[in-house]
């Protein structure tokens, strides 16, 4: 049993939060939500080519490093402490877990090794129901030379700089996973507006769009697997944003200075920020040990519990810290110009996607009392 | 990081589990789940007797070196021991102070005389512990000691003053105190460690009764109490330093223990809200999961503290919250199972399983203020593990 980090892991976060320091001030991610694709391509081709982070959690003969929930779980808390603008979420966490986890072998082979290689987008929709992809609002129908795809697919994060996306349809009443070209005739895109910038989504509507069947022989496992590992590596980000809101107004409070002395010297708030600390480390350990129990052997039943309560967890120490950052900063932390509402409305936006703390409670609430 | 036990730490497990179904047994069958906090005036004579019949079978003082007669047993042998003596059921440990407190502090500070006399003692459970560091005037600021020690002419020394919320003083051979030896002194400097027994005409015992109405701390009045010359560890005037020395050891391996009680009182709170419906309430039920959440983070918190080489994890910054971080979390449960419970909750209850959980929500209230208050714990980690500036200090 041992709770430190491998040394190859140790790398991989400290270079991520090196690179992210240096590409993700304040400035430069406000440009990127400014921005019509809400990244900035020069960061993210650092991040898909010399880095290497697409392929973290890629199996090595698919191409990739065939590394784990720990190292994506390291890399998505740097991530998350600087308001990453990049597709990364959408191809390398949410796009590569649905392959790894639900998919056949056919779509694994024919995206995944492009993926490792930083050369291609893919995204799916990021549902706020617990379900996830299980209550699909698409259609499939088969024709001679395939499927084709019917409806209206909700909350694509990144869908405009996708190539394909995943989705969940029904087949009669049967459940199935496609896989298909964003770029095709009968796509038609609705980019949401939303108060964070810095995860876009888009709703796409499909009419007789060809898609490719892809899923795996035990699909519903493998969606739920999938929205497990996923909660983890929102969770990471989470927990990174939360760390940040902290340590933002630390630097604020020993710095302003009123009745002659700086704030951070009064207790009212020391002890503000101490919880601000104890949530974040609560919230580090929970996330850093559910994602210890991802790579390791346990049972799926197990590890939804473990990991909805990390989530859970995460979700409300981003909302208090962010909240807390706001009034510690006094009067700018309510202005356009700090950064604490950045995290205040990821804190918001990010506390539904794949299920909210309450939803995240009842289900840990059913294996203990029902 | 690597979560999985090793076959040899499973086998070791079941070495234990297998040792406390045999033993906790018989007569000892009464004790299982007793004598935690808030239950620790429980059957007094007969938790001496369990004391032995451990150390009989080589389970006491299982971190000591082997050169102590410990069984040198590794951080993680250690948590598992804990673990399984906990699950088991094993009784509230009579010996925790002499155990976890004095016998390390006299491994680091003591001379090669006071180890011989005083080790072997505590590990066959046959002399029990009380610690002298709080006073009526030294809680939250414990430096503040007002006890005073002066050395006689034939070398020996008395000592002069009270603590408090000294626990199971009533239970225990021997104390021991932090005192003033330099009366000019203030604060950490001037102070000695003194070892005291505790029958004799000088000591005065005198129990609180608390709020849960038992009584497991006491007042303890030195009036020119005795303590042999050859019973002042370390120098004298340096006695902070002995205190203090080992306090963060004591805290990391038997917290994983205490954590299997928590788990079993939360299987309570469950079991009972399962039996009167209330575990068809979906504020009951949102508040369960909680607790068992923040369970997880209990343990997790603890594991990183116990994997200790910083690498990964932040400076030590859990190891500094660890304490608040479980107290709140305990008196939450004392709230939640006195809320499951409703009615049944309002009389001391007949089932040891109810009252265990009345127990929980008494003693609770205690677990936020002992051993440095909330209050206190937040200052620390603002100022150690923020690096905010100190609070003044008179």
């Amino acid at each position: 049993m041992n709770f430190s980090l491998t040394d190859e892991q140790v790398m991989i976060r400290d270079s991520a939060q090196a690179f992210l320091a240096e590409t993700c001030s304040s400035e430069a991610i406000r440009a990127a939500m400014d921005s019509p694709q809400a990244y900035d391509p020069a960061v993210w081709q650092s991040i898909a080519q010399e880095l290497g982070w697409c392929g973290l959690a890629v199996a090595e003969d698919r191409g990739g490093l065939g590394l784990g929930p720990v190292e994506l779980m390291l890399v998505q808390e740097q991530a998350g402490y600087r308001l990453l603008c990049a597709p990364f979420f959408s191809t390398a966490c949410l796009a590569t877990t649905l392959l790894n986890e639900a998919a056949d072998d056919l779509a694994q082979a024919a995206f995944l090794p492009a993926v490792a290689a930083g050369e291609s987008l893919l995204s799916a929709p990021l549902p706020s129901e617990l379900a996830a992809w299980t209550l699909p609002q698409l259609r499939a129908s088969a024709h001679s030379d395939g499927w084709s795809l019917q409806g209206r697919v909700r909350r694509v994060p990144d869908a405009m700089s996708a190539e394909h996306v995943l989705v969940t349809a029904m087949v009669g009443d049967e459940l199935a996973l496609f896989s298909l070209e964003v770029q095709q005739p009968g796509v038609s895109m609705q980019p949401l507006p939303g108060w964070d910038a810095s995860r876009r989504f888009t709703d796409l509507d499909l009419q007789d769009v060809k898609a490719r069947r892809c899923d795996a022989e035990h699909l519903r496992d493998g969606l739920r697997r999938a929205a497990v590992l996923l909660r983890l590596y929102l969770a990471a980000e989470q927990l990174g944003a939360a760390q940040r809101c902290l340590d933002l107004t630390l630097a604020y409070v020993q710095e302003r200075k009123q009745f002659g002395r700086i704030v951070g010297s009064f207790q009212a708030v020391k002890h503000r920020c101490a919880q601000m600390m104890v949530a974040c480390e609560n919230t580090r350990s929970a996330v850093y040990g559910a994602a210890a129990l991802a790579a390791g052997a346990a049972e799926l039943a197990a590890l939804e519990m473990e990991i909805s309560a990390a989530r859970a967890l995460a979700t409300e120490t981003l909302q208090f810290c962010s909240a807390e950052a706001i009034q510690l900063h006094g009067g700018v932390g309510f202005t356009w110009e700090y950064d604490p509402q950045l995290y205040f409305k990821r804190a918001r936006a990010s506390a539904h996607w794949l299920g909210d703390p309450d939803a995240l409670h009842e289900q840990i609430a059913a294996q203990l009392l029902d | 990081m690597n979560l999985n036990p090793s076959p040899a730490d499973e086998e070791f497990r079941a070495e234990i589990a297998a040792w406390m179904r045999q033993h906790l047994s018989g007569r000892f069958a009464v004790l299982r789940h007793r004598g935690g906090p808030g239950d620790e005036d429980t059957y007094p004579e007969l938790r001496r007797a369990w004391e032995q019949e451990l150390a009989a079978g080589g389970w006491t003082c299982v971190g000591w070196p082997q050169e102590y007669g410990g069984r040198g047993l590794s951080i993680e042998q250690q948590v598992i021991f804990h673990e399984e003596y906990a699950r088991a059921g094993g009784p509230g440990h009579l010996g925790h102070i002499g155990e976890g407190l004095l016998g390390p502090t006299l491994m680091a500070y003591g001379s090669e005389d006071q180890k011989q006399r005083f080790l072997p003692g505590i590990l066959q459970g046959k002399v029990f512990w009380a610690q002298g560091y709080s006073e009526p005037a030294a809680g939250s600021d414990l430096a503040n000691v007002q006890t005073k020690c002066w050395q006689e002419s034939d070398g020996s020394w008395r000592v002069k003053g009270q603590k408090v919320w000294t626990s199971l003083a009533h239970e225990a051979d021997w104390i021991f105190v932090i005192a003033r030896s330099d009366p000019a002194s203030k604060g950490r400097h001037g102070l000695s460690f003194l070892l005291l027994p505790l029958d004799q005409p000088g000591i005065e015992i005198r129990p609180i009764r608390q709020l849960s109405g038992s009584c497991e701390f006491n007042e303890v009045f030195f009036d020119a109490a005795v303590a042999q010359a050859a019973d002042v560890v370390g120098a004298p005037g340096e006695g902070w330093k002995v205190a203090m020395g080992l306090l963060a050891v004591e805290r990391g391996v038997s917290t994983l223990g205490q954590q299997m009680h928590f788990a079993h009182e939360l299987e309570l709170v469950i079991k009972a809200a399962k039996a009167n419906g209330r575990a068809r309430d979906p504020l009951i039920r949102n508040r369960i999961a909680r607790a068992w959440g923040g369970l997880r983070v209990l343990r997790y918190n603890a594991l990183r503290m116990l994997s200790g080489d910083g690498q990964g994890m932040s400076l030590g910054r859990e190891a500094l919250s660890y304490k608040y971080v479980w107290s709140n979390w305990h008196r939450d449960l004392g709230e939640l199972a006195m809320d499951v419970l409703g009615p049944e909750g309002d009389a001391p209850a007949e089932d040891f399983d109810v009252l265990r959980l009345q127990q929980v929500f008494f003693f609770s209230r205690a677990d936020t203020i002992y051993g440095g208050t909330n209050e206190i714990q937040l200052n620390q980690i603002a100022e150690r593990g923020l690096g905010l500036p100190r609070e003044a200090r008179g």
